[in-house]
């Protein structure tokens, strides 16, 4: 089985999608589809008379489990509040939640992340926070009862990959909960990376749905995710500087005049 | 001046009828009320869909209706 427990709860694919950035409902629908992810992010704005179609409709005839994020928000107060909303609108207590510190970065605020964090597991929140690569700050969240650290590769929507492997590295470690690298993908290789690296699972968003062709990019992306799974598992053999022969040097014949 | 209360829905100045509920509101928004992924809150906080229809507002008010959209 290559699917993931996350709050005991079992899903099929080790891939959550973000729904943010596709031009349309269908287009989203269909890199959904191509994917093969069983969790979508969703957000919460204020309604749009204007806006056609129900996101959550065509999410949930693809399978998918919806979980609400907090993005946009700068506050502990305002992302618990979001939170409680997506409660409400979607019936569920999960929650991605996000903190940001800064408008340009989106670098997750430290502090304000742990508070809300504390709130939302003291009210009965699954909570999967979106944070920054740092060991100490994972481990603080964890002490708060989440129930996955989602450490971002590179800024969002960057296409950076990850900056710092060494520290997710640490993450992974440390963990004990599920690690799910959140942010900064910008190709199937750095999917691939974030498993070969141990993480639990990867959610992207812009690598699929700013791609040229997004449902192309959908299925690299689930294959990425299950091959640097897989590798991960097989155990990849150690680097080193100089050769190794896989042939025996053994028995080698004779063949020029000595 | 025709009865009414003055109120502030998804950040633009409202008046809506006397004795109008949060119900009206959001259906002022143009949401379906009955549609999943729609939530709303009165003054920073959520008041649950199944007391929508009872939820009196008053002068001052702020609503916010929002409604499920992309993200990552």
């Amino acid at each position: 089985m290559n699917g993931i427990e996350l709050a005991g709860r079992s899903f099929d694919s080790r891939l959550i999608i973000g729904t943010g950035g596709f031009t349309s409902l269908d287009a989203m629908g269909a890199a959904v589809e191509a994917s093969g992810a069983a969790i979508a992010t969703v957000a919460l704005r204020r309604v749009d008379p204007a806006a056609q179609g129900s996101i959550v409709d065509v999410l949930e005839r693809a399978g998918c489990f919806l979980l609400p994020n907090t993005a946009g928000c700068f506050t502990a107060r305002d992302a618990v509040a979001t939170a409680r909303l997506a409660r409400e609108a979607f019936e569920t207590d999960w929650v991605k939640l996000e903190v940001i510190g800064d408008e340009d970065t989106l670098l997750p605020e430290g502090s304000e992340l742990i508070e809300a964090a504390e709130t939302l597991v003291g009210e009965g929140f699954t909570v999967l926070p979106y944070t920054n690569d740092d060991p100490v700050l994972a481990r603080r969240l964890e002490s708060a009862g989440v129930a996955a650290v989602m450490p971002l590769g590179s800024p969002i929507g960057s296409g950076m990959g990850i900056r710092n492997p060494y520290n997710l590295r640490l993450i992974v470690e440390q963990a004990s909960v599920p690690v799910i690298l959140d942010a900064g993908i910008g190709t199937a290789s750095d999917a691939a990376l974030a498993m070969e690296l141990g993480c639990d699972g990867v959610l992207l968003a812009s690598a699929i749905s700013r791609a040229a062709d997004p449902p192309a990019m959908a299925r690299a992306m689930r294959l990425a995710v299950e091959s640097g799974y897989l590798a991960r598992r097989a155990g990849r053999i150690p680097r080193r500087l100089y050769a190794d022969p896989s042939t025996s040097t053994e028995g080698v014949p004779e063949l020029s005049e000595p | 001046m025709i009865a009414g209360i003055e109120l502030t829905l998804n950040g633009e100045p409202r008046r809506l009828p006397a004795g109008a509920t949060l119900a009206v509101a959001v259906r002022e928004t143009g949401a379906d009320a009955n549609e999943r992924g729609i939530a709303a809150a009165l003054d920073g906080e959520v008041v649950p869909r199944s007391q929508w229809n009872d939820q009196a507002l008053r002068d001052g008010h702020r609503v916010e209706v929002v409604r499920a959209v992309q993200g990552g």
